[in-house]
């Protein structure tokens, strides 16, 4: 079973709802990223999603794209993010990590190539913003044979005969985007996740996360109510591009004070 | 020439249900964006081969484009360089100056049959911007245009006449400034809008079925020239063309003409300082296969996959990827895929101002350009058709600026 499929469990028998982080490697300085990782853990952070920088980061709303703007400055890549999770393996075998991004970094690297270095590092999965099931041919195999999880986004658009269909190819968890848009905008309708989340729990057994518009504890705990775990990246990103030029330890404490905020609401619920 | 692969190839059968050239195009985008590819595809599939859609984008393109545009034979030039005789398709007298309307023409119809209140668009040199605010007048929707901060400079006339025609036009400052940041920037708007908002993509590239659609709208470009070299010479030419931005005023010249084996064709990238100085916008020359905004073609692009900045005297071709099914057609060698480099495009509009009264558009010398070298190493009863894809007004000001001149 897959570390992300492991937590989960965990997480399910302890009645606990998971929490999952984004944050972009590199940013704001290359420094910054591992001593952040451990204290998203430390704070309460069940799963970390590592943004590989790209210079065309489509889906993301402002905030993000600086944060992936501040880590091309010093050239962070997908061979670097890779290196930064071995990094992070040093001491932590525990918490998963899966690296999110774009198509293009890894196809660059080869689908072969990028599995086999990804699984040796300790990466558990990859999501890839525009990477739909109907093109995953050749990165599907090379990440199943590593015992690497292919987590798939579903949208307020997505119909049902689809999510079905992405659900087959997925492991890990289920994204829900819990609303139309880029990610760090502000239009979240919990109704309207609920209703998705009615319709889409019905297909799969995997855990159902949701993320897109979450900033703060109370829509945290809004949304975990319905799903069993949310994902937060624009609050940290943002809170990370102000204290760009701040010493790595303070970069890490103000992202751990967001998250262990967050935490203690969900462990309240 | 005679590639067998190429031969057994039919050009009509692609791209294939899924969107793909071969191992090119496809669908690469965020699962928000899927269901109204799905919808377009379906909107698009009922209405291509129907009589009446088809019947209303002829009659628009007649009375309000000015279709058929001629086809010019270029004496004086031909006579100069002593080789084959070039005949200009003069998209340039379309309205609005080039060969965009004729694809913002066809999507404003299907944006019409979807009942969207809202069309937005991304712009390089504000000709694809003009063309979309114009059709947006005409039909009475809601228009804004991504534009890059440094097209806005560069192009300040089109971003004028885009506000004269009521559109809002939205300077766009993430990453490089251009073409590509314009195209984020209109598929991040498009994944929010999506419920009242059609994407007028101004290019074959994009996420099927933009590469599909956009190619059937420009091909009539090629069509009618196959019909008017017919009628005028008795023969089939025997070279195209054509400059390569995204690729839609190529595509719209080539495709009719695919299937005939002796038309030879050209598709002219954009050589910036030299493409072998890296300062160039010619991903076909010097690119590799990867995946950007939404389908897999050649592209530009550093050893870690990102997508590295272009340069282009002309905004219009400043751009590091190209439809995906010139990309295919590159790898099938049908099509052969040169450069040229800002100076000869530079000395190209002087000459075809001076000698034939016509100022062409910086991208569209590029294609001129080309046939200047290509023309002398033919007969002269051989025929080269240049696609003259734009008028060069807008580009005045850039000119001027090279000459150190202040208008
Ligand atoms: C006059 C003209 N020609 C060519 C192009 C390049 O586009 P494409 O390669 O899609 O024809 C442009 C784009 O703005 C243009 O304005």
């Amino acid at each position: 079973m897959s570390r992300i499929s492991q937590q989960f469990e965990q997480l399910s028998s302890a009645g606990r709802k998971a929490l999952v982080a984004y944050i972009v490697n590199g940013d704001p300085v290359r420094e910054a990223t591992l001593p952040t990782m451990h204290k998203m853990v430390e704070a309460g952070v069940d799963i970390i999603e590592l943004g590989v920088p790209f210079s065309d980061p489509m889906a993301e709303g402002p905030v993000i794209q600086k944060g992936h703007e501040r880590a091309l400055v010093h050239r962070v890549s997908l061979t670097d993010t890779i290196a930064m999770v071995a990094e992070f393996r040093k001491t932590n075998q525990h918490t998963p990590v899966l690296l999110m991004g774009y198509a293009n970094p890894v196809e660059r690297m080869g689908y072969a190539s990028f599995a086999e270095r990804a699984a040796s590092a300790g990466v558990d999965g990859l999501l890839t913003v525009d990477l739909p099931p109907e093109e995953l041919e050749g990165l599907k195999q090379e990440l199943a044979s590593r015992d690497m999880d292919n987590i798939f986004l579903l949208a307020p658009t997505t119909r049902v005969e689809r999510a079905r269909e992405i659900a087959a190819h997925a492991s890990g968890f289920l994204y829900y985007v819990s609303l139309k848009g880029v990610t760090g905008a502000g239009h979240l309708d919990i109704e309207s996740v609920k209703r998705k989340l009615d319709e889409f729990g019905k297909l799969t057994d995997l855990p159902m996360c949701v993320g897109f518009g979450i900033k703060d504890a109370a829509s945290a705990s809004a949304v975990a109510k319905l799903a069993d775990g949310v994902v937060i990246g624009s609050v940290l990103v943002d809170a990370m591009g102000k204290m760009a030029g701040r010493p790595a330890g303070e970069v890490a404490d103000a992202v751990g004070a967001i998250i262990s905020d967050i935490r203690q609401a969900l462990d309240n619920l | 020439m005679n590639d067998v692969n190429k031969q057994t190839v039919d050009y009509s059968a692609f791209p294939d249900e899924r969107g793909h050239f071969g191992q090119f195009g496809g669908r690469f985008v965020s699962e928000t964006l899927i269901y109204a590819l799905d919808e377009l595809q379906e909107i698009y599939a009922g209405l291509k081969d129907n009589p009446e859609f088809q019947a209303e984008f002829d009659r628009d393109l007649a009375h309000y484009v000015g279709r058929p545009s001629p086809l010019y034979h270029a004496e004086r030039w031909s006579r100069e360089l002593g080789g084959a005789q070039i005949y200009l398709k003069r998209e340039d007298l379309n309205h609005t100056g080039a060969h965009k309307v004729n694809n913002t023409i066809g999507q404003a119809l299907l944006a019409k049959m979807t009942g969207k209140s809202r069309v937005i668009a991304e712009t390089g040199a504000g000709q694809h911007g003009v063309a979309t605010a114009t059709v947006a007048a005409r039909l009475g929707l809601k228009c804004q245009v991504y534009m890059g901060a440094e097209d806005v400079r560069r192009q300040a006339l089109n971003v004028y006449r885009m506000k004269l025609l009521g559109a809002e036009v939205i300077p766009v400052t993430s990453g490089s400034k251009t073409l590509k940041d314009a195209m984020n920037e209109a598929l991040r708007d498009w994944s929010t809008n999506v419920d009242d908002t059609f994407y007028i993509i101004g290019t074959v590239a994009g996420p099927h079925p933009y590469p599909q659609l956009v190619r059937d709208f420009q091909a009539v470009i090629g069509r009618e020239a196959r019909a008017q070299c017919l009628e005028r010479t008795g023969k089939l030419p025997d070279a195209l063309v054509a400059c390569v931005g995204g690729g839609s005023n190529a595509i719209g010249l080539f495709h009719p003409f695919l299937r005939d084996e002796s038309v030879a064709m050209y598709g002219v990238e954009a050589g910036g300082d030299g493409v072998d100085t890296g300062r160039h916008a010619a991903p076909l020359n010097d690119g590799i296969p990867g995946v950007l905004h939404g389908n897999r073609t050649y592209l530009m692009e550093d050893e870690n996959g990102q997508i590295i900045e272009t340069h282009s005297v002309s905004a219009g071709l400043d751009y590091p990827g190209v439809g995906p099914e010139h990309a295919w057609l590159k790898d099938l060698g049908r099509v052969k895929y040169v450069a040229i480099n800002d100076a000869e495009a530079l000395a190209a509009f002087r000459k075809t101002t001076r000698t034939e009264g016509i100022m062409p558009a910086l991208e569209s010398s590029h294609a001129l350009a080309y046939a200047e070298k290509l023309a002398p190493t033919m007969d002269k009863e051989q025929i080269i058709i240049v696609n003259l894809s734009g008028r060069g007004d807008k580009d005045i000001l850039t000119v001027a600026d090279i000459d150190g001149i202040t208008v």
